[in-house]
């Protein structure tokens, strides 16, 4: 394998995705996702100077809605979704601003 | 000699804008309604939902942009920025982070130090987040959903600002024009403007910026005024004290009077934007640009230099005037009818404003048309009814808008012009009052007044008072 992901690199990406991955999981996830960037490198044997980096797959564009309110109160139905519910509200443990 | 400063402010201001809709579903925008009545899959972050763009959200963007002398962004798209926050609950925000809508534009703002023009550096559209609520009886947060996709621009200045006289004035213009735009109605206190000031301080005379730390959570004008002297403050001291700025987040506490760092997350931001595969790209044609540019309406500036040219009003009066949208409409349209340019000004800055302050209403809750104070001031001009009884019927127009004249029949307010009726009131009040009589007669001015007053008394306000001058004069001679 030609990319090494470090412990530091594991833990960090365990912090933003929220996931506490044990030390079985971190070696797992740390062989994938050097065979991912390998896969990835395969790009680097094409020549794609001049290229535009692409960030849709279809070829459309300006999809609009007009400004016109459709959806109406649905909060009992939104709310089966919730884990938890409270007075119409979804209940989440406190959460602090500062 | 000690070190000079100077302050260095560039902010980032977020616009609420006055589309019906949220920025990618059908869910109304209504503010204040029951918590997540106005949600539905896609502003909760259903997975599987599709989030569409509300074209009025696009022009109203573009509008501020070509207003602000932006150049616009041919081939805009959507990014997805990443952070986990109840309030935000797709985990990630759909905003615009490598090719925002406009670019590169400015205003021009005027201070007691002259005018100068503020860069704009860019302004993107954005989705608002839930809104957060602390229960009371409960050690836990409920959210509300109704606010999630509302549509927002942020509007991200350079740092061409040095004080908070600055900053205040580029609020106000940038107010101004949106509010003419009729794409938002910027109002700090309720949240449909808010601003985050950047700011550093550099000794006096370096080109390097300092390092900037970044005040959130303010409020209102003065919020941000002492927010800004007291970082300025803060600052200083700790360079004064050989220590570093550091740069972070800070929450302006508007009781308090202070602001203190936010704590920062585990790690710093990362966002890991990325372009949003759900949104496909925006091309803005020059036909749609000039469609935009032809729909703008005349702001202010051009409405000052025009007023000047066409009306004969005082200075002062146009730049209060113009201030506001639908008090310049209102003085445009009343004018267009009674062709008095100067008593259709006076009665909005006289009566209008004080209605206004004495109500504490904005223009926009304004109800009497521009027919109908037309009407008044020729009512007025004809001597239908007098002076003090237009202002009673426009106070009640000011809230009702009903036909004046209407309403003066109705009520009996119109002026009685009948000399016999007004000569016998005025030979009862001079019998009554002997006296006062004797005093005018001996040269004393003044009684004449008391003399005007009772009997305009005597005729419940109906009469004409400088009729009720003159016939007075006429019998006491
Ligand atoms: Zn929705």
């Amino acid at each position: 394998m030609a990319n090494i992901i470090s412990d530091e690199t594991i833990e960090y990406v365990g912090i933003l995705a929220k996931l506490e991955l044990s030390e079985e999981e971190k070696q797992q996830a740390k062989k994938d996702m050097g065979s991912i960037l390998d896969y990835i490198d395969k790009l680097n044997e094409l020549d794609t100077a001049g290229a535009e980096p692409m960030s849709h797959v279809f070829p459309v564009n300006n999809v609009f809605r007009e400004d016109v309110v459709v959806n109406g109160d649905d909060r009992e139905n939104m709310l089966k979704n919730a884990p938890e519910q409270k007075d119409g509200a979804y209940k989440v443990p406190k959460t602090v601003e500062n | 000699m000690a070190k000079q400063y100077e302050t260095v402010i560039g902010l980032e201001v977020h616009v609420e804008l006055a589309a019906k809709t949220k920025i990618f579903c059908s869910c109304s925008t209504a503010f204040g309604g029951v918590p997540n009545t106005h949600t539905c899959p896609v502003c909760t972050g259903m997975p599987g939902s599709l989030p569409v763009l509300n074209k009025q959200v696009v022009e109203y963007a573009m509008a501020v942009g070509l207003a602000t002398n932006c150049s616009i962004h041919q081939y805009s798209k959507f990014d997805r920025k990443n952070y986990f926050y109840p309030d935000n609950p797709q985990n990630y925000q759909i905003s615009q982070l490598y090719l925002p809508i406009c670019y590169e534009g400015g205003v021009e703002i005027e201070t007691a130090a002259g005018k100068k023009t503020i860069g704009i550096h860019e302004i993107h559209m954005e989705e608002d987040a839930g809104k957060l609520i602390h229960d009371e009886w409960e050690d836990c947060t409920l959210v509300d959903y109704n606010r999630s996709g509302v549509p927002l621009i942020e509007i991200v200045s350079e740092p061409d600002m040095r004080s908070a006289e600055e900053v205040i004035a580029y609020l106000d213009k940038l107010g101004l024009i949106i509010r003419y735009l009729g794409a938002s109605d910027c109002k700090l206190q309720e949240g449909s403007m808010r601003a985050d000031v950047n700011l550093s301080v550099r000794e006096a005379g370096t080109e390097k910026l300092g390092t900037r730390t970044e005040m959130k959570n303010l409020n209102s004008f003065k919020a941000i005024t002492h927010a800004i002297e007291g970082e300025r403050i803060r600052q200083i001291e700790l360079l004064e004290e050989g220590k570093a700025v550091i740069q972070e987040t800070r929450r302006w506490d508007d009781n308090k009077e202070y602001s203190y760092a936010m704590r920062s997350k585990e790690d710093a931001q990362d966002y890991r934007y990325f372009p949003d595969p759900d949104l496909v790209p925006i091309i803005i044609s020059d036909e749609w640009i000039q469609q935009i540019r032809d729909r703008q309406p005349e702001l202010r500036t051009e409405k000052l230099v025009r007023y000047r040219k066409e009306f004969d009003i005082p200075e002062y009066d146009a730049q209060i005037i113009t201030e506001s949208k639908k008090l310049a409409d209102l003085f445009e349209e009343a004018t267009a009818i009674c062709k008095k340019p100067k008593k259709v000004s006076n009665w909005i800055m006289g009566e209008t404003l004080r209605l206004l302050k004495e109500r504490g209403m904005e223009p926009e809750e304004i109800k009497v048309s521009a027919g109908n104070l037309a009407k008044l001031i020729e009512l007025t001009e004809a001597g239908t009814i007098n002076g003090s009884v237009a202002k009673t019927v426009f106070e009640i127009m000011f809230q009702e808008n009903m036909d004046p004249e209407q309403y003066a029949e109705e009520k009996g307010l119109k002026t009685v012009h009948d000399e016999g009726a007004l000569r016998t009131t005025i030979e009862a009040v001079l019998a009554e009052n002997p006296q006062s009589a004797a005093d005018y007669k001996g040269g004393k001015e003044k009684a004449l007044g008391f003399l005007v007053g009772q009997t305009m008394k005597a005729m419940k306000g109906k009469a004409n008072p400088g009729a009720v001058n003159q016939m007075l004069k006429e019998l006491l001679q």
